[in-house]
């Protein structure tokens, strides 16, 4: 269904958009499979609503938001961003959705909320994937408090104006585009803030494949992908990977003093 | 032997063996081949090569497990479109996906297991493939080439590991490619050694 009332984002890439039918039937969401193709082939049952995601951890006023009403009560924004997976290919992908920001606000985090860290629905009878251990189920990823409240980070509710499709994470996922896409996950059911560093679940997977940081990075390499290039999908020649997937200039100070290359 | 039958077998097999890139190149005309076609045709014919070379360690083990002496006539066609798909995997590696972009391929042998051991197992088919004719049996005698195309077995394990190794998560897959290869070589084993096993058990 169209989303009412979206209004255009000064921070929206005027790169040319990927195909609608590209950007929802090329996936990664293991929940519905690994193939690529496996998450539009096995959603046609998955129900996104009813939906809440329930918020609590180290903060004044956790609770529970249903996805109607975090539709209804924050403005929705479009949000052209590049999306570059850790596979060396890359999107152009017309986000709607709200700043995580705004949401985390409203439950008043602690001073010793140091983390966010959020968790996808298990349900192996809608995600048909999480009948087999393949990775440690439910999906679990994290932000540092200041990446989360980043304003280029979004929670995204759709795209191309419509409502998320189940295979592109329905009814709400992350969207954070300076990071690799698994990053943004998908199918949110619970953001809980804490003090320590979450690990996530490809940090578990692989630990010296997947960092905590995940930054965009072509300097430094995935030990089964350089990161130097990467493949625009419907693009025939690879082009250069921009440092924080070009988003350096906004988001580089959230990282001074660090090394990248250990930070991975 | 042929001469017999109403029906040509054999170029019927050789035209199923092409299939798979018949049905590649009609994707390439037809765009059915999803958003990133290029990962689809190398992921294919790595597929592929893989099975050939399975199938063509399979001929002899049907051979001795079914009596079926026929078999062995499509072992060497069977072996050549493992090499013919090997040699398409890497022609599209180096000319399409990164359009032989020289330095970073050579970094990725160099830096990546996966594609280390995978170029390995192309460059010992290379020998198998020139030795394939009739010919090249006579010249090189018979125990020689043999021994040669033992070769097959490391190449057939290492093309198991690349694909292991190149899977992120779900190592199902390269699994069941590794249980049948493990089938097929442990026939080999077992038809080697649990003899001479039988046998010192019968003297003692």
């Amino acid at each position: 269904q169209k989303i009412e009332g979206i209004i255009k984002s000064p921070f929206s890439t005027d790169e040319k958009l990927n195909k609608y039918d590209d950007v929802t039937s090329y996936n990664n969401f293991y929940e519905f499979g690994t193939g690529k193709g496996d998450p539009l082939d096995n959603s046609g049952d998955f129900q996104p609503k009813p939906w809440t995601i329930k918020v609590d951890g180290l903060c004044n006023n956790p609770g529970e938001i249903g996805i109607e009403d975090l539709m209804g009560q924050y403005q929705q924004e479009e949000r052209i961003y590049r999306m570059r997976c850790v596979e060396a290919w890359s999107m152009v992908i017309p986000w709607v959705g709200v700043e995580l920001a705004s949401l985390l606000k409203k439950f008043d985090p602690k001073t010793e909320a140091k983390y966010v860290e959020f968790t996808t629905l298990f349900d192996p009878k809608q995600f048909p994937g999480q009948k087999y251990p393949i990775i440690a189920w439910p999906y679990t990823e994290g932000l540092r408090m200041d990446e989360a409240m980043h304003p280029l980070t979004l929670l995204a509710t759709g795209i191309f104006g419509e409502e998320l499709p189940p295979q592109n994470g329905a009814p709400i996922r992350l969207v954070v585009p300076w990071k690799y896409g698994f990053k943004s996950i998908k199918s949110i059911v619970r953001i809980r803030f804490v003090d320590k560093m979450p690990t996530s679940t490809w940090m578990q997977q692989a630990p010296s494949e997947y960092g905590f940081y995940a930054n965009v990075n072509p300097d430094v390499d995935h030990p089964r992908w350089t990161q130097a290039k990467e493949r625009r999908i419907g693009e025939f020649f690879r082009r250069p990977t921009l440092a924080f997937n070009g988003y350096a200039e906004e988001v580089a100070d959230l990282y001074k003093g660090m090394d990248l290359r250990k930070n991975f | 032997m042929a001469g017999k039958r109403k029906i040509p077998i054999k170029p019927f097999v050789f035209l199923v063996c092409l299939l798979p890139a018949f049905w590649l190149v009609y994707g390439i005309f037809t765009g059915t081949l999803g958003a990133n076609p290029i990962e689809t045709i190398l992921r294919d014919l790595g597929d592929w090569t893989l099975r050939f070379l399975l199938l063509g360690l399979a001929i002899s083990t049907v051979r001795r497990l079914m009596g079926w002496a026929w078999v062995m006539r499509y072992r060497r066609m069977i072996g050549l479109f493992a090499f013919f798909y090997a040699f398409l995997h890497l022609a599209v590696y180096i000319g399409i996906d990164h359009f032989f972009d020289w330095a970073t391929i050579w970094k990725d042998i160099v830096k990546r297991p996966y594609i280390t051991i995978g170029m390995t197992a192309l460059l010992l088919l290379i020998p198998l493939a020139v030795t394939s004719p009739k010919i090249m049996v006579r010249k090189l005698g018979g125990a020689r080439w043999k021994k040669l195309h033992k070769l097959v077995y490391p190449i057939a394990i290492m093309g198991v590991v690349h694909f292991y190794l190149l899977v992120k998560a779900d190592v199902r897959e390269p699994l069941i490619y590794g249980g049948i290869l493990l089938f097929l070589l442990g026939e080999r084993l077992y038809r080697r050694y649990g003899e001479s096993f039988q046998f010192a058990k019968s003297i003692r």
